[in-house]
């Protein structure tokens, strides 16, 4: 291995800001980060067409159905995974243990995600992410939760969904709650921005920007119970710029196909034929969960 | 003016911004019947392996080799750069490029994401420097003879042209400055 060469043409050169981190989001736009609990489906995922992988070392589904306390993954399963990939890692850190996410920062990790597929660390704080040089990402359920985490250095929102079930309907209404409230904010004058902020416990200059820009400050992805490329493409029409899929490919019967499928579907979404076309012929499905009937909604988690 | 952006992946919006702001036309490209109708593309940053899948899926990888052959204005930025090289080191063996510039891209050459950086860049034909956003960004390591070599970073050649084919490690749709679109807007006849 060679050296990383630094920039010579400026003393200016900076890594870790905001664009830098922000920056790798926009790059994964319109693709699929799958989760992958090991080398040789980090090699499947690829060849589908994956954007990212997200290293864990059980998928939502096992974590639900084992109980217990979820952590960190073993940093040498996470090596093992950026090992056989060229595309990049993911990695989850409990919600407010900052101590991981610098263990992930220092296995050079490409995306941390604070995550409430794990049990959380913290019941009040979430993770400083502005100390850090890699970029996080966090789920929330509405625009309030979405603004807290960017005022906290978030340079990437996800719907919570809940993860594991198969079920998408709970990233399907935190999408909805999402976009619905933009979409208002846009419309509402000065003196109605602040009562937004206050109700959405949010800063005020986050409100306000989105007041200009009709958009939230940094990309906005969907995760938490996809299972078949039209739950993809539902996501994209709903707004989610990109989309993450975890049990859904590697609990199903025939994971490379249904990756390669979902990818597909990702990138066509508002095209029915080519949805009607790659949605042939998958296998089974991962068995999916009544939310009702769930003992632990992952969702809940996170402040 | 319309000018195809390749939307199978990436980051397809800040560059469609950039065009309208120059006053050409954006055309979002997933089709060969799409592809058909442009005067000139961009193919954006994005996962240049996902790219290469894609581009198969869609029908797309003939139309473009064909495009690209008669001199279609093609601008590349990141994985962009990389789907337009002659060679591509550290791919995936099964990826695609389609050699419309004579160059030898390395892939990540500068790292994973927290070696991704930002920097001022002296930009031949530019007056002031270019403040340059790098991701996972790979740099040219040989280049033909036909190339010119607009910018570089430690002597690795970042920005380079070939007659109507722009292509740049960076990332300058992420950023407000439209020099280069409006360079990559003058190589369309």
């Amino acid at each position: 291995m060679s050296e990383t060469p630094s920039p010579s043409s400026s003393p200016a050169s900076q890594t870790g800001t905001q664009l830098v981190k922000r920056g790798l989001a926009e790059m994964l736009k319109g693709g699929v980060i799958m989760d992958v609990v090991d080398p040789e489906q980090a090699k499947i995922a690829e060849d589908a067409g994956a954007v990212a992988v997200m290293a864990l070392e059980r998928v939502p589904s096992d974590i639900r159905r084992d109980g217990g306390v979820a952590r960190m993954s073993d940093p040498e399963m996470i090596e093992g995974i950026k090992a056989v990939t060229t595309i990049p890692v993911m990695a989850k850190a409990r919600i407010g243990h900052f101590v991981e996410a610098q263990i992930l920062e220092a296995l050079g990790v490409d995306y941390v995600d604070e995550s409430e597929v794990l049990t959380p660390a913290d019941e009040a704080h979430h993770i400083d992410k502005w100390a850090f040089t890699v970029p996080f990402v966090c789920g929330a359920t509405n625009l309030g939760e979405a603004l807290r985490r960017i005022s906290e250095g978030a340079c990437m929102i996800r719907s919570k969904g809940e993860a594991g079930t198969g079920n998408v309907v709970e990233a399907v209404r935190h999408l909805r709650s999402i976009t619905g409230d933009i979409r208002k904010i846009t419309q509402a004058d000065g003196a109605e921005l602040f009562e937004w902020a206050k109700r959405l416990q949010a800063p005020l200059p986050l409100v306000q920007e989105i007041h200009q820009t009709g958009k939230l400050p940094v990309p906005l992805f969907c995760a938490g119970g996809l299972a078949i490329p039209a739950d993809a493409a539902l996501a994209m029409q709903l707004g989610a710029e990109a989309v993450f899929v975890g049990s859904g490919i590697f609990k199903s019967d025939n994971p490379s196909a249904r990756a390669k499928a979902i990818v597909e579907a990702t990138t066509h979404f508002n095209d029915p034929a080519i949805l009607a076309k790659v949605s042939r012929g998958l296998g089974a499905a991962m068995p999916g969960l009544e939310i009702g009937s769930l003992e632990t909604t992952f969702a809940a988690r996170g402040w | 003016m319309k000018v195809g952006l390749l939307a199978l992946q990436g980051a397809v919006g800040p560059h469609a911004e950039a065009l309208r702001d120059l006053g050409a036309t954006p055309v979002e490209v997933r089709t060969p019947e799409q592809l058909a109708d442009v005067d000139a593309l961009v193919v954006p940053g994005g996962e240049s392996t996902t790219m290469s899948k894609l581009l198969d899926t869609s029908g797309l990888a003939g139309p473009l080799a064909e495009r690209l052959a008669a001199g279609l204005p093609t601008f590349g930025t990141c994985a962009g750069m990389i789907v337009l090289a002659r060679t591509v080191l550290d791919g995936r063996a099964d990826q695609r490029s389609y050699d419309a510039i004579d160059v030898t891209v390395r892939r990540n050459a500068f790292g994973r994401q927290v070696d991704s950086f930002e920097a001022d860049l002296d930009v031949a034909g530019l007056d002031e420097p270019f403040h340059a956003v790098f991701i996972r960004a790979p740099f040219v390591e040989e280049v033909g003879p036909g190339v010119e070599v607009l910018a570089a970073v430690d002597g690795h050649p970042v920005l380079c042209r070939q007659g109507p084919i722009l292509v740049s490690a960076f990332h300058p749709e992420l950023t407000s400055d439209r020099r280069l679109h409006a360079v990559f807007l003058t190589l369309i006849p």
